[in-house]
Order: C-alpha cells, then sequence, then structure tokens
C-alpha cells in the first residue's frame, strides 16, 4: 500500500496508508498509552488514555482508532493531552481497591504503569469506593470486579482470538461488569488467554495466584513441551522445597510463532513436575520388588547386564525404545547408542504420523513443507482429518486467526463435525476413515469420490477440486488419517498446485524430533535407511545394516524369548500401546521415565527422569520448526535422559567420546586430516571449525550432540545464534534419505486433547480439576455456541 | 394521555393534527394525508433532497444536523441494502414531543419515512419507538398495519413500482440508544453501545447498510415541506434554521405544555407569554434551553432567540427542545444531583469517562447535598466534568458534564451555602420532586 506522510510531536513519519495512527506512532518511537488498544483484536476507542491533538480537529482524538492521512499534524505531548491522560487515570483509580501489595499484577501491572508514567500521584476523591467481592469462575480463572478497568481485552481474545465466546459484559454503567458464560462460572478452553490479556490483576490464575511476585521468580524463556505445535514461553520459576517449581507459563513478549498465545497445558500443565507420584531416585528389582538404590548401583547393573547380553547374545536380543518427548540430542543419542554401542537396529517410538511417507514422497519435490509462522501468512488452508482445537491449539489459533485477519479461505474435510468448521469457507464431511479417499480424489483420481460423496455431491467435490487446483498458495494439513499411500497422492497433488506446502500432524511434542533423528527400525537420522551404506556409517564407525523390530514385532520377539533387554527412554508402551506386559517377564527391562508407569512397574530398573522443563535441548515441532528448550527447574533426584544414556554407556565401558563428540583432544591432529583418511572426530572438528564453534568440554552437554547432529542431519543446519536467541527455524526436509513406507497400521494416533493427557496430563492437578470441573461440550453444540 | 395545549403564536406544522383523530388513516388522509409521498413518487430523488436541504430543516433530535445533507451522504448505489431509521427513543429529560407525534399523527412519521426512502433509494424503513412508550407503539402498529392495507407500504406502493416497508420497534429502557449508532446496535439485538465512527451511519449503518437516521419530528416535518415547499418552510424561521419546532415547556409555570413555535422565537416570550409566566409566588432562577443535556441559562439570560445558532452564541444547545424552567423553590446542588443521577444511571459504562466521571459526580453530589462538602468539592466537580468533555466515546459525557460545568459556574454560591456542614436551605422546599413535570 502506499506511503502516507504525517508529523508527529514535530517528527516526520512514513507509514503505509491505512496505518492506525497509535501504530505509526509506535514505530517512530513515540509511545501513546492505551489500555483497550490490542493489535489483532477489533477496535473499541473505550480507555481513551490513547487521545491526541489532531490539527483541525476540534476535540481530541483517539489514536487507536483514527487511520492516518496524508499531512495529518499530531501532538501527544501536550498539556492538553498530558491533562486527558492524567484525568483518565484518575477516574480509573477511584474506584480501583489499589491492593497492589497483596494483587497478582502488582509489579508487571500496566495500570501501575500508566500511573507512574501518566498519573497522579494523590487522589481527589473521598467518597466510598465501589466494591464487588470476588468470583471463581473455574479452578484457574478468578475475577476481582474492582480491579478491573473494562478494556473488555478479555472478551475480545476469548471471542475472537478463541472462538469461544465464554466472557460479554453485564449491565452497563458503572455496573458493568465482566461475566462469564454459565452465569456463575466458565465453560470454556480454559486457555486462560483472558488472564494473560488482562493489563490489571482482575482476572487471575488459580494455579498462580497468591504464590509469588514477578520479581522474585527467575524467567526463562523456553518451548512448551506438551503438544507437537511448539509454542513458545515464558516460564516463572520459583524456589521451593524439592527444588525449583514452575509456576506459570506465559509469552507476553509475543516472541515466538505463537505471539501471546498458549493454551491451558501450556500456562498450567507443571505441577506434575512436583506430583507425589515422581520418582526421585533409582529402582532395582530386588527380590522381585522395585527397591530404592543409588545411581551408582543402578548405572552399575544397567551397564553391566546389557554389556552381558550384547556380548552373549548379540545386539539382536537387545531392543530400545524411544521417546517422542525427551529432545532431540536424547532422541539422536539415543539411537546411535543402541546402533553403535548395543549393536542393534531393533529402536522405534509411539508413532503418530507418517513421516517416512512424507519424505520418500517428498523426493524431487524439495521445500514442500510449511512452518507455523507461513501457515498464519497462507491465504489458503486445506485441513483432511485432525481436530486442531483439541490438539492442535496453536495450529487451530493460527488458522482462526489467519481466517479473521487476513480472510484466508479455510477448507475442510473431515468425518466429524470439528469446530474449526466454523471458520471454514467450505466444510466437507466424509465417512469416517474415508480420508485416503480424499487424498486419492486430489491427486486426480476420480473413482475415489464415490468413496466420500455421501454428505456432497460428487459434482461438488470436483468443483471443490477445481477451486484449490486454482489457489495459488495453498497450505495442505493432514492428520495421522493420512498415511502411506495417500501421503504420496496428496503430495502428488500439492506438485502440481502453483505453491502449496504440506505440514503433517503428529501428536506428541517431539514426535517430529523423534522421527527426524532416526528413532526407526530401519531408518537412520535424517530417513536414511540402514541398508545403505553412507555418512553415519563412514562417521560412527559401522551401522549394524539389517533393519530391526518395530515396538510390535518387540513385543513378539519378547513373547518368544528371543529379546533379552529391553531400554525404554521416555516412554510407556505397555500402557499406550496396550502391550501385554508379561511378554516381557523374560526380558532385562530397564526404563527411564518421571513417574512409575504401567512400563516402568515392570522394569528391572527405573531411573527417575527429568522432564523436558528440567533439561536443555531443542525440540522440533509438527510443522518441522526446530526451537530450544531452555532447562527452567529442578527436581532432587532426577537426572536427564542425555545424562543418563551417556552413564549407562559409560557403566558398559564406551568410549565415551565415540559417542559424544567432546573435548578438545582431536584438534591436534586437524594438520593432517584434511586427507582421505580424516578420522571420524576430525571431521567433526572440520565442521566446528568452519562454523566457527568451540568442542564442547562435557559428555552431558547436549550441544555436542546438536553438533553432530546439524552436520549430519539434513535440514538441521541452521543458524546456531537463531536458535541460541530463542528463534523458530524450520528445517525443511529437503537433503533427506528416501524415507520408507511403513506398515499404516503401526501408526496409532495419541488419545491425548486438550484436557486430557496419558502421559503427563494425568498428574497435572490443575488439569484434573479443570477436567472434573466442566463438561466437554459435543461438537455440534460447540458450533452452534455463540 | 396528554392535555393538549395552545397559544396564537404557534405556527401549527408538525402539530397540525393533533387533537384532530388522524391516527386513523381515513380521517388521515382527509387531513391531506399521503399526499406527500404522492408527489415524492414523482419527483427524483435529487430533488426531494434538494427540497429537504433548502428548507433549511436541521435535525430535532437535538444535534441540528441538516437533514436533506445528510441524505445527500448516502451513496447512490451501495452493494448492501440501504435503510431508514426513525429515531423515536426519545428519553431526554424534558422533551416530551416525539410522543405527541406518535400518539396524535402516526402516519406522518410513516409518511416522512418513506419519502426519506424515495429520497436516498432504500427500501426499508424502522421506526424505534422508546420502550417505555408501549402504548404509542400500539398506536404505532395500528398505523402501519393501515397503511399496508391501503397500499401506501409494502410492494408497489401506490401503483409506482416502489416497495417500500416499515417495521416498529421497541427499546428496551436505555438513553443511551437515543444516540443513533447505540440504536442501531440495539435495533440488531445488541448491547446498547455506540460504534466508532467513521465510518458513518449514511455509509455504514445498520446492518452495514447506508442508513438514514433521522429524529421522529425531523421526518414527521419532511411531508409538510414537500407539499408547502422548501421556501415556505425557510421562512417560517430563522435563517438556516427552517421551520418550526416543538417546545416541551415544563416546570413552575401557569401554562406548561408542548408548543410548537417558529424557530428563533423569543425564550423569554416563550416562557412568559406563550408558558403564561410563573406560577404564583415563584419567580425564574435558571432555565435548561433544551433538554438536559443543554447548559442553563440564568435568568438573565434568557432574552435570546430559540434557534440552534443563537443559543450556541450564548453558550448554550437547542437540543431536543425541551425547556425547562427552574423556579427559586430549586435547591441548584440538588437539581445538579437529579442530572447526574440520570446520567450516572444511564451511561452504558462503555468508555472511562463517562463510567467512572457520572459515578463520581453523582457520589460527590449526593455527600455535598446531604451537608458532606468541603470547599474542595466545588473545584473538583468543575474539575471532573471537565475532564469528561470532549474526551468521552460519545456525547453522553458531554451530556453529563456540560450542565454540571454550567451549574458549578453560575451558581456557586449555593454549593457554598452548603459548605460547613450546613443544611441544604432549600431542603424542605425538596424543590425537584415537587416541579410539575408535564403531564
Amino acid at each position: 500500500m502506499a506511503d502516507v506522510n504525517l508529523t508527529i510531536d514535530g517528527k516526520k513519519v512514513t507509514a503505509p496508508a491505512g496505518t492506525l495512527l497509535i501504530e505509526a506512532a509506535k514505530s517512530a518511537g513515540i509511545e501513546v498509552p492505551s489500555f483497550c488498544y490490542y493489535p489483532n483484536l477489533s477496535l473499541q476507542g473505550a480507555c481513551r488514555m490513547c487521545l491526541v491533538k489532531i490539527e483541525k480537529m476540534p476535540k481530541l482524538q483517539t489514536a487507536c482508532t483514527t487511520v492516518i492521512s496524508e499531512g495529518m499534524m499530531v501532538t501527544t505531548d501536550s498539556d492538553e493531552v498530558r491533562q486527558a491522560r492524567k484525568g483518565m487515570i484518575e477516574l480509573l483509580l477511584g474506584n480501583h481497591p489499589l491492593d497492589c501489595p497483596v494483587c497478582d499484577a502488582g509489579g508487571e501491572c500496566e495500570l501501575q504503569d500508566m500511573t507512574f508514567s501518566y498519573g497522579a500521584a494523590e487522589s481527589r476523591f473521598i467518597d466510598v469506593k465501589n466494591h464487588r467481592d470476588e468470583q471463581q469462575w473455574s479452578p484457574v480463572v478468578y475475577f476481582d470486579r474492582p480491579r478491573c478497568i473494562l478494556c473488555y481485552r478479555c472478551v475480545r481474545v476469548c471471542g475472537e482470538g478463541m472462538d469461544v465466546w465464554a466472557l460479554g459484559v453485564q449491565h452497563r454503567g458503572v455496573s458493568s461488569t465482566i461475566v462469564p458464560n454459565q452465569e456463575d462460572h466458565l465453560e470454556c478452553e480454559e486457555c486462560g488467554m483472558c488472564i494473560d490479556i488482562c493489563p490489571v490483576g482482575a482476572l487471575t490464575s488459580g494455579a498462580y495466584r497468591y504464590k509469588t511476585r514477578p520479581w522474585e521468580m527467575k524467567h526463562v524463556g523456553t518451548t512448551c513441551t506438551h503438544c507437537a505445535d511448539g509454542c513458545k514461553t515464558t516460564l516463572g520459576v520459583r524456589r521451593c522445597s524439592t527444588g525449583t517449581e514452575l509456576v506459570r507459563g506465559d509469552n507476553r513478549d509475543k516472541s515466538g510463532i505463537n505471539g501471546d498465545f498458549l493454551c491451558i497445558k501450556g500456562r498450567y500443565g507443571f505441577d506434575f513436575a512436583h506430583h507425589e507420584d515422581r520418582l526421585h531416585q533409582p529402582l532395582i528389582r530386588r527380590n522381585g520388588r522395585l527397591t530404592p538404590c543409588t545411581w551408582e548401583e543402578a548405572f552399575q547393573l544397567t551397564g553391566e547386564r546389557l554389556r552381558q547380553i550384547r556380548d552373549r547374545e548379540g545386539g539382536d536380543a537387545i531392543a530400545v525404545i524411544g521417546s517422542t518427548r525427551t529432545t532431540n540430542e536424547e532422541n539422536y543419542l539415543l539411537q546411535k547408542f543402541a546402533r553403535t554401542v548395543l549393536g542393534t537396529n531393533h529402536i522405534d517410538h509411539h508413532r503418530t504420523a507418517d513421516y517416512p511417507a512424507l519424505v520418500a514422497a517428498l523426493a524431487g519435490h524439495p521445500k514442500l513443507t510449511a512452518s507455523m509462522r507461513e501457515l498464519f501468512e497462507a491465504p489458503a488452508m486445506l485441513l483432511i482429518g485432525n481436530d486442531p482445537t483439541r490438539q492442535h491449539p496453536l495450529l487451530a489459533w493460527q488458522i482462526r486467526n489467519n481466517v479473521r485477519l487476513h480472510r484466508a479461505r479455510l477448507y475442510l474435510v473431515n468425518a466429524q463435525p470439528i469446530k474449526l468448521r466454523r471458520q471454514a469457507s467450505s466444510f466437507f464431511a466424509i465417512p469416517a476413515g474415508r480420508e485416503a479417499e480424499v487424498a486419492a480424489f486430489l491427486a486426480g483420481q476420480d473413482s475415489a469420490v464415490a468413496a466420500i460423496a455421501s454428505e456432497t455431491s460428487p459434482e461438488a467435490w470436483i468443483r471443490w477440486r477445481d477451486q484449490l487446483r486454482r489457489e495459488p498458495k495453498l497450505v495442505v494439513m493432514f492428520g495421522s488419517e493420512i498415511r502411506g499411500d495417500a501421503v504420496a497422492s496428496l503430495i502428488k497433488f500439492a506438485a502440481d498446485l502453483p505453491e502449496a506446502k504440506l505440514i503433517c500432524l503428529g501428536d506428541y511434542a517431539n514426535s517430529r524430533g523423534a522421527a527426524d533423528m532416526g528413532l526407526y527400525p530401519d531408518l537412520l537420522p535424517g530417513y536414511h535407511p540402514v541398508t545403505e551404506v553412507g555418512e553415519f556409517h563412514k562417521d560412527w564407525g559401522g551401522v549394524p545394516e539389517k533393519p530391526g523390530l518395530s515396538l510390535r514385532q518387540m513385543a513378539e520377539h519378547a513373547q518368544a524369548g528371543k529379546l533379552k533387554a529391553l531400554y525404554v527412554v521416555g516412554a510407556n508402551p505397555v500402557e499406550e500401546l496396550g502391550l501385554d506386559p508379561f511378554v516381557f517377564s523374560q526380558s532385562f527391562v530397564v526404563v527411564e521415565d518421571l513417574f512409575l508407569t504401567e512400563t516402568a512397574a515392570i522394569a528391572d530398573v527405573v531411573l527417575p527422569a527429568a522432564n523436558a522443563y528440567e533439561k536443555s535441548g531443542t525440540f522440533t515441532n509438527t510443522c518441522g520448526d526446530l526451537q530450544l528448550v531452555k532447562k527452567a527447574g529442578e527436581v532432587t533426584g532426577t537426572k536427564s535422559d542425555f545424562e543418563i544414556i551417556v552413564r549407562i554407556a559409560d557403566a558398559m565401558g564406551v568410549a565415551v567420546r565415540k559417542l559424544v563428540p567432546f573435548g578438545r583432544g582431536s584438534r591436534a591432529d586437524m594438520g593432517q586430516s584434511r586427507g582421505a583418511q580424516s578420522g571420524e572426530a576430525d571431521r567433526h572438528s572440520v565442521w566446528l571449525e568452519a562454523r566457527g564453534l568451540e568442542p564442547k568440554m562435557s559428555p552431558f552437554d547436549p550441544m555436542a550432540i546438536l553438533d553432530e547432529i546439524q552436520r549430519l542431519v539434513p535440514g538441521y543446519d541452521v543458524s546456531r545464534l537463531h536458535l541460541l536467541a530463542g528463534m523458530d527455524q524450520h528445517t525443511s526436509l529437503s537433503g533427506s534419505g528416501p524415507g520408507t513406507k511403513h506398515d499404516p497400521s503401526a501408526i496409532m494416533p495419541a488419545r491425548d486433547d486438550l484436557f486430557s493427557s496419558g502421559t503427563l496430563g494425568r498428574y497435572c492437578r490443575t488439569l484434573n480439576a479443570v477436567l472434573e470441573n466442566g463438561h466437554k461440550l459435543a461438537a455440534e453444540e460447540e458450533v452452534a455456541a455463540e | 394521555m396528554a392535555d393538549l395545549v395552545s397559544h396564537p403564536d404557534e405556527v401549527k406544522v408538525v402539530s397540525k393534527r393533533f387533537g384532530l383523530g388522524a391516527t386513523e388513516i381515513d380521517r388521515y388522509l382527509e387531513l391531506d394525508g399521503y399526499k406527500a409521498v404522492r408527489k415524492a413518487l414523482g419527483m427524483a430523488p435529487e430533488s426531494i433532497i434538494a427540497e429537504v436541504k433548502d428548507s433549511g430543516l436541521r435535525g430535532r433530535g437535538g444535534a441540528g444536523f441538516n437533514t436533506g445533507l445528510k441524505w445527500s451522504f448516502v451513496p447512490k448505489q451501495s452493494p448492501k441494502p440501504k435503510y431508514i431509521l426513525c429515531n423515536g427513543d426519545e428519553s431526554e429529560p424534558g422533551t416530551c414531543k416525539d410522543r405527541l407525534i406518535f400518539e396524535h399523527d402516526p402516519h406522518s412519521v410513516i409518511e416522512g419515512v418513506t419519502i426519506a426512502g424515495l429520497a436516498v433509494g432504500a427500501h426499508v424503513g424502522y421506526i424505534y419507538i422508546r420502550g417505555e412508550y408501549r402504548y404509542l407503539s400500539e398506536i404505532m402498529q395500528k398505523a402501519i398495519r393501515q397503511a399496508y392495507a391501503r397500499g401506501f407500504l409494502g410492494k408497489n406502493i401506490l401503483g409506482s413500482g416502489f416497495d417500500f416497508d416499515v417495521y416498529w420497534h421497541g427499546g428496551a429502557g436505555a438513553y443511551e440508544v437515543g444516540e443513533e449508532s447505540a440504536l442501531m446496535e440495539s435495533l440488531e439485538g445488541k448491547r446498547g453501545i455506540p460504534r466508532i465512527r467513521p465510518p458513518f451511519p449514511a455509509v455504514v449503518g445498520l446492518w452495514g447498510g447506508p442508513t438514514v437516521i433521522n429524529n421522529a419530528e425531523t421526518l414527521a416535518s419532511v411531508p409538510h415541506i414537500l407539499l408547502g415547499g422548501a421556501e415556505w418552510y425557510a421562512k417560517l424561521g430563522t435563517p438556516k434554521n427552517g421551520g418550526t419546532r416543538l417546545f416541551c415547556l415544563s416546570g413552575r409555570l401557569n401554562r406548561p405544555g408542548v408548543y410548537e413555535l417558529p424557530m428563533g422565537y423569543n425564550l423569554k416570550k416563550m416562557i412568559y407569554d406563550v408558558g403564561g409566566g410563573m406560577a404564583q409566588g415563584h419567580t425564574l432562577k435558571a432555565v435548561v434551553p433544551g433538554g438536559s443535556s443543554t447548559p442553563l441559562l440564568t435568568r438573565e439570560e434568557i432574552d435570546v432567540p430559540m434557534d440552534f445558532d443563537s443559543l450556541m452564541k450564548v453558550g448554550s444547545m437547542l437540543g431536543s427542545g425541551g425547556v425547562v424552567i427552574v423556579d427559586d423553590s430549586a435547591c441548584m446542588v440538588k437539581f445538579a444531583l437529579r442530572i447526574m443521577s440520570f446520567y450516572q444511571h444511564e451511561s452504558c459504562g462503555w468508555c472511562i469517562p463517562c463510567r467512572e466521571g457520572t459515578d463520581w459526580l453523582k457520589k460527590t453530589l449526593t455527600r455535598f447535598h446531604s451537608g458532606g462538602g468541603v470547599r474542595k468539592d466545588i473545584d473538583d466537580l468543575q474539575y471532573l466534568s471537565e475532564n469528561m468533555l470532549g474526551r468521552t466515546f460519545c456525547p453522553l459525557g458531554d451530556a453529563a458534564a456540560m450542565p454540571t460545568i454550567s451549574i458549578v459556574k453560575k451558581f456557586r454560591k449555593e454549593f457554598e451555602d452548603h459548605l460547613d456542614g450546613k443544611p441544604c436551605p432549600l431542603e424542605k422546599a425538596e424543590a425537584i420532586e415537587r416541579s410539575p413535570v408535564m403531564a
């Protein structure tokens, strides 16, 4: 759009036509205060804090509702404007309780800040303030009306942003008050956006209130590890008797892919860390009972037994199950450990999306994946299967707000009447389980339409496909319903479009990372088949070339008595996959986990692990955006999975440096290593040197493995600086190995949703309280609800 | 039903059919009813607008904007339907004129709405009637039914090929909804809260369509203008203030009531001649010239022509024609309190200055009047009002601030008389409550 020139406080400002005056001023470094104005929410003009003087206008004008025009002369710091702001603050404080010393918002309250900047020190009011008692609207939402300044941000973010519309305004005049949708309580997604967006302490969080003051916390910028979307979050951390406690999560700096969005889990789902069932010391099975022991004993026993089994029975007798909620570094290390130390390709994880099929189909079509940011900007979106509102809250937020703010077109195909259809420009219902036929139809197989045209006519489907084919830029999202050949069909369809990109939706926080890092029996990191001798074989000095066993096959193997050892890191196959626990009764089972899960209960050694908030590393979200996870808290007695793997390897008598490239030793032979005989450590050093990176000094430093990942895994060689700065970077799958075709039944979607989670959620008191409190709306009710 | 009053100085235009049974369509037709619509159907839309513009008709709701000019802002082509809205949410304290129009001459409003529709190319009109005027909406409903039955509304009106529908809509008891954009919100079924402008209703109004919104009296004047001609109408009033308007005289007068007088009629004459002067034993203290939102005039300031521009010159406003006479038995502090109680109650609460300002003004005035005042309060009252003035989201804040500022300025002594714990000197008279509000 054309630029408009105007003058603000004597400063020449140029901004695109259509810009709001308040934004134009901000871009010129001039602060115009406001409460009710909030970017990307509807305009209110209610708080009157942003009144400025515009030449030729008799009255002061609100900068938040005024669109700039050519030659506009604006004054934001005249006596008149200052008095208007001061007057507004005085009026706001009139009925405000001024209970800052006990208010949660104290210290990070916009009203406090504004009072200091623009307000008056003394009140001229001597009459009694209006008072109303505090209300609890849900286990996590409390409302204190006297503190409320009625900026309506909560109402708008709930309605416009979340499409939940659980808040409204009742009564009028000075009696006006924010009210919940169910008379005296809330029935909503409990996302806490209303609390987060509240400029004062009117809405407070049941999980956080009265626990601490903002300045007493350490604030750690990291990535949320509850679902596969990877929201950036700032965790508030405080000391407590058992280590440190995460008291809240928010993203007020709006720095990440999610802006200020977080869902219920990202905001409140931390107290599992201090659940009474959390393991604080290793357990060893003695006389049939799991009994506490020292870490040394546990490592010693595990290392010895694994070595014995490997040496006597061969690597084929050992299987490893990896995790979808451990870091990329841990996953990479685990499979490297399995393959190079244990000598087995029997490694797998709980698969929730068919990434290998995606990679296989993408061959020859590089850069066909979309990032979470690209989704928000896409003019058109197609979603087949999945219910992002419940399974991918950020993805749903991006879709909703892309439709609302950019008028993007949303095409939905689903067997369920999912809530996002309220935003959809078209919604096609299909019989359950026919998603693959939709993909085939899109790819041009017209006969497939018979299987899907139950509620919509074949002609409508064809018109719909023609419309999609004309979309200049389309992001195609698909859930676990689309696997195997169906993925290939979709990519065939996408490749023929002018510009289409894909997002394959996995269910767990690092499902994508686990796949990328090669937690497959037949695939190395970067989807390189174990059967093909390549970089990894060279670098690691050999990899077993026979594809290993999948999860189900491991169970069969164990039942047949052929599996002598099972090493499970951060997974609960007994519960999640419904495996019969007794099949492992002949195996030596080692489990690393936070809790004594169904799988840990049958283990011979249980090692208490740190959770993803208690360690550092990287996670890859479902779109392939790589982000940093920073250690925020710690709980006594636990160790990170990274450290545990290294210690087990050490106990097995392995030269740890072969596993984790750390230390300076390799630098000495830099000179000789340029030739054909360059050894593995040297290649690593050359790579580090070329990027100006230092060798890592500790075997427990995940960054050492990150070096190797960045060096060897295609797509992961992103800017280290940006990564460490907390920025998200898209790892396109281009350059990956050929991928492969797996048995589609190996994919088992998680049964989690927004409110429940089998892994961590069941240990979250806050989440459980919400779950017990509300009843879930059926999809029809959701769509009808206003 | 209100008793009708009359005075020889009256020029009856809008009130021409008052008391003549014109609620019945047959009687209305006998009294030149629906002739203006017939005439308008034969006119080009531009000439209708020109006629109204030239008549100098200015909005009778209070703002006094030239009606024809307002109509001319409506875009000729619009992808969305256009609407005519009649604002009959008469709620301004001291004002009771639209009520008489609905009661005695509902068809004139229907006719005005239809003509406006012809002028701007709208096919739907809404007549929004204040919720408390329940009995009037029954009269209006009947009138609409009759107009449909006789072919003055509906498809192909009077065989012209022009379709026009009129609906009535009742308010739910909010003064704020008299504000045009809040009225649209209310009509759309939402909370009665004003909208951000621009865009103005002429471009984006009801349900997003271009909308003309006029006061009931304004629209009721339109048929007379079309029949009598712009020139005739303009000449009835003063320059730029065409025609006549209904003045609602209330207070301790000998003959309070609603009188139709030419624009620019002298206020003093209105009080002492038309209204019959002050009731026995009472003297004039102040006048509210145009509904409670307008700054008060003192006894010394009343020699002024009652038109928009003249009142502006003396620092007040013609407003909605509600002329409230305040006599010597009224305590001005209590008067200010009574007005502020109204605005505090009616503030929609959307913006800070109005919501909080009216509340604190009411609190302060309540305490002050009951003897708890301190000297600083007097200045604070003015300070607070000035902090509201011109800074609120809609004119309601101004409406609350302006009279308060004028009362504090002009009657400061009465405030000082309340200081030091002294009881209100006029308390026994209970001035405001006993004032005869026009029946």
